[in-house]
């Protein structure tokens, strides 16, 4: 499939850089010890985030998971409040409240990164379900791995959203793994798309390492949904780079000779190469390269510079009212 | 003023908020036929749309009421019966407690999940769960017991319009018992706000839920032996109105909890422990828990009963506590 060398396709590869610095940026100061807790990076799944939601608007509604920071960087979110949640700080997404895990933008349609698997599936369809009942024509897309869908949050947010007729897109991006487990040795069908089948759910397979072949399924998808077809199941062949996760456990998997298999087939070299061949000057797209490598710094920036948020604010944000603070906490 | 019934009270209450706000809506299992009699008349009046029968997937829809919440709905699902609520303890736990709190404040979820405590029925382990300290254990979630039917109408039109989710326990054999109502169509009592059920100034009885009746039958008994009991309803747990109870204690010094749950890690041992921590100096007595026994509930109407709290069990533990100066067992 080609594409015009429009906003569009450019904006495309320009959210891809973004998640693409955003990671290599993320890790380097993991290792350095800035980012505290876990890190689990998306680098290698860049167009399978920035292809679905390229497909929605923004009023629309996105739900993800603990690999949370290609996401909300797809649907829009600016890199600033990401960078900063990563770090711990109060000018943090979430105020420092919810780290690495669960990125989000609420402001942009980015309901929450949740960090139990299969969790946000069922919370998803309750967004469409919010759609349906407000007569509106927002639609709702849920991101979630292989591994999820041997959850029953799964099936069970797929039967809702089938006998509801909900406008949900659910978007399986397939890696290959849960953790150290081949999707092979967990999920009995061949395709992840079958399970569809279960819930009379039209489902599409795409190269999830191809920008505009996601596009295109999702895009199907969101029209089914918003004209009142009810919800699609999208998988998307994807891979990861990093392990599993930094900091943990001991996660020793010997993916062999996989993983430059698939770099191969990267998502930003591929894309990359669309564009060119489409007629885009290398100096358009390497100047673009330039100002996200500079967001993603100005981010890092703003977050060192940034304080932690005072004790106090454990106790903000558990009900509307701020709970009180404990004697042992302010002697 | 008319009387009304604590399950009419719950439909009563559902019915003016749904009028009021189109943004309330209604979903659980076999609600459209009703079957406890909360929901009468509702597809007549709202529609299937805002009264939605939903599939036997209690984690689905009650993680659907968290999403839905999240983009301005405000669910009230009916889950029927507090066991059924384990299914979806991930959506409960980990979505609709922390939402909030995760996202820095970006998500509301104001939403009511509904249950009854369907105890003391021969209805066997299974179905007999009274869990609500359970979900003591996790901030982020009110929790309301409501005694009788003005409290559970009055708290249930808050939790409505509650913008933090609300779980309601509504106590079965609660069900039938019947309390005047305010036509205020306005009517609301916070949660958070205990009340005192009954006068007193010998012993604080600090009773749960169900537990409340049969305090107030105790202080019927016991005024005749001339113990002048104080009945303190807390009526949510969360957030609790831990001032009444410990003013309560101070002026009686001597406090008895108690509460439909099992005992270890019960209401009857949050209010307990809180009462020795913050008026030890007050009291006269050790605090007593009158709670249920560690065990199952058996099926068997022979050997179920006993294990509850009772009118008896209070009575003794009263007659305990005025009887003797040092810590016994209870
Ligand atoms: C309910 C639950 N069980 C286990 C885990 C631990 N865990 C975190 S990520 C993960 C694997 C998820 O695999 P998949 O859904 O394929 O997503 P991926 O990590 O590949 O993006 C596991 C087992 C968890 N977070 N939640
Ligand atoms: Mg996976």
């Amino acid at each position: 499939m080609t594409d015009r060398p429009n906003d569009r396709s450019l904006e495309k590869y320009r959210r891809m850089l973004r998640i693409r610095h955003f990671e290599d940026k993320a890790e380097a100061i993991h290792a350095a010890g800035e980012i505290p807790g876990a890190l689990h990076t998306y680098a290698g799944q860049e167009a399978s985030g920035v292809g679905a939601c390229i497909a929605l608007r923004n009023d629309d509604y996105m739900v993800g998971t603990h690999r949370s920071h290609g996401h909300p960087i797809a649907k829009g979110a600016k890199l600033r409040p990401l960078m900063a949640e990563l770090l711990g700080k109060v000018t943090g997404i979430c105020k420092g409240k919810g780290g690495s895990m669960h990125l989000s933008d609420f402001s942009v349609g980015s309901l929450g990164e949740t960090s139990i698997v299969g969790s946000g599936i069922p919370v998803a369809a309750g967004a469409a379900l919010g759609s349906k009942l407000q007569g509106n024509d927002r639609v709702a897309l849920c991101f979630f791995g292989d591994g999820a869908t041997n959850e029953g949050a799964f099936h069970e947010g797929m039967n809702l959203a089938a006998v509801w007729k909900l406008p949900a897109i659910f978007v399986c991006e397939n890696n290959g793994y849960a953790v150290s487990t081949p999707a092979s040795a967990a999920v009995p069908v061949k395709d992840i798309a079958e399970r569809a089948k279960a819930y009379a759910m039209p489902a599409i397979i795409v190269d999830g390492q191809d920008v505009d072949a996601v596009e295109a399924a999702v895009t199907e998808a969101v029209e089914r949904a918003r004209t009142g077809g009810g919800p699609t199941l999208v998988e998307t062949k994807t891979y990861r780079y990093a392990d599993h996760a930094v900091n943990m456990g001991r996660i020793l998997l010997d993916r062999g000779a996989e993983v430059d298999e698939w770099r191969k087939r990267d998502p930003l070299t591929l894309y990359r190469a669309r564009l060119l061949e489409a007629g885009v000057a290398a100096a358009t797209l390497d100047a673009m390269e330039q100002e996200v490598a500079d967001e993603v710094a100005d981010a890092l920036q703003f977050a060192r510079d940034s304080a932690y948020p005072e004790q106090a604010d454990a106790f903000d944000d558990v009900f509307v009212d701020r709970l009180p603070i404990p004697d042992y906490l302010t002697a | 003023m008319t009387k009304a019934t604590y399950l009419e009270a719950i439909r009563q209450a559902q019915h003016e908020e749904m009028s009021r706000d189109p943004r309330v809506f209604i979903m659980g299992e076999d609600i459209i036929c009703n079957v406890f009699g909360t929901t009468t008349g509702f597809v007549e009046a709202f529609g299937t749309e805002r009264v939605r029968d939903t599939p036997i997937s209690e984690n689905g829809f009650i993680g659907a009421a968290a999403g839905a919440s999240m983009v301005g709905m405000r669910p009230i699902v009916d889950a029927t019966i507090a066991s059924f609520l384990y299914p979806a303890m991930d959506q409960i736990m980990s979505i609709i407690a922390k939402s909030r709190y995760i996202y820095g404040g970006q998500a509301r979820l104001p939403l009511v999940i509904r249950t009854c405590l369907f105890y003391g029925n021969s209805n066997a382990a299974q179905h007999s769960d009274r869990p609500y300290s359970m979900f003591m254990n996790v901030p982020g979630l009110k929790i309301m017991v409501p005694s009788n039917a003005y409290d559970m109408k009055g708290m249930l039109k808050a939790a409505i319009r509650d913008d933090d989710p609300v779980l309601c326990f509504e106590d079965s054999t609660c069900w039938t018992s019947k309390s005047d109502m305010p036509d205020d169509p306005d009517f609301m009592i916070p949660l958070g706000k205990g009340d005192i059920k009954r006068e007193g100034t010998d012993i604080s009885v600090i009773a749960v839920a169900g537990a409340v009746p049969l305090a107030l039958k105790a202080a019927e008994v016991l005024a005749k032996e001339g113990i002048s009991i104080e009945v303190v309803d807390p009526r949510s747990l969360v957030p609790l109105d831990k001032a009444l109870i410990l003013k309560s204690v101070r002026k009686t010094g001597r406090a008895i909890t108690v509460d439909p749950a099992h005992q270890t890690c019960s209401a009857a041992s949050e209010i307990s422990a809180l009462i020795v921590e913050q008026a030890f100096d007050a009291l006269r007595g050790p605090v007593l828990r009158v709670a249920t026994a560690d065990t199952h509930l058996p099926f068997s109407p022979a050997i179920e009963k006993a294990l509850y709290p009772t009118v008896d069990r209070i009575v003794t533990a009263a007659r305990t506590l005025v009887g003797t100066a040092r810590p016994v067992s209870a």
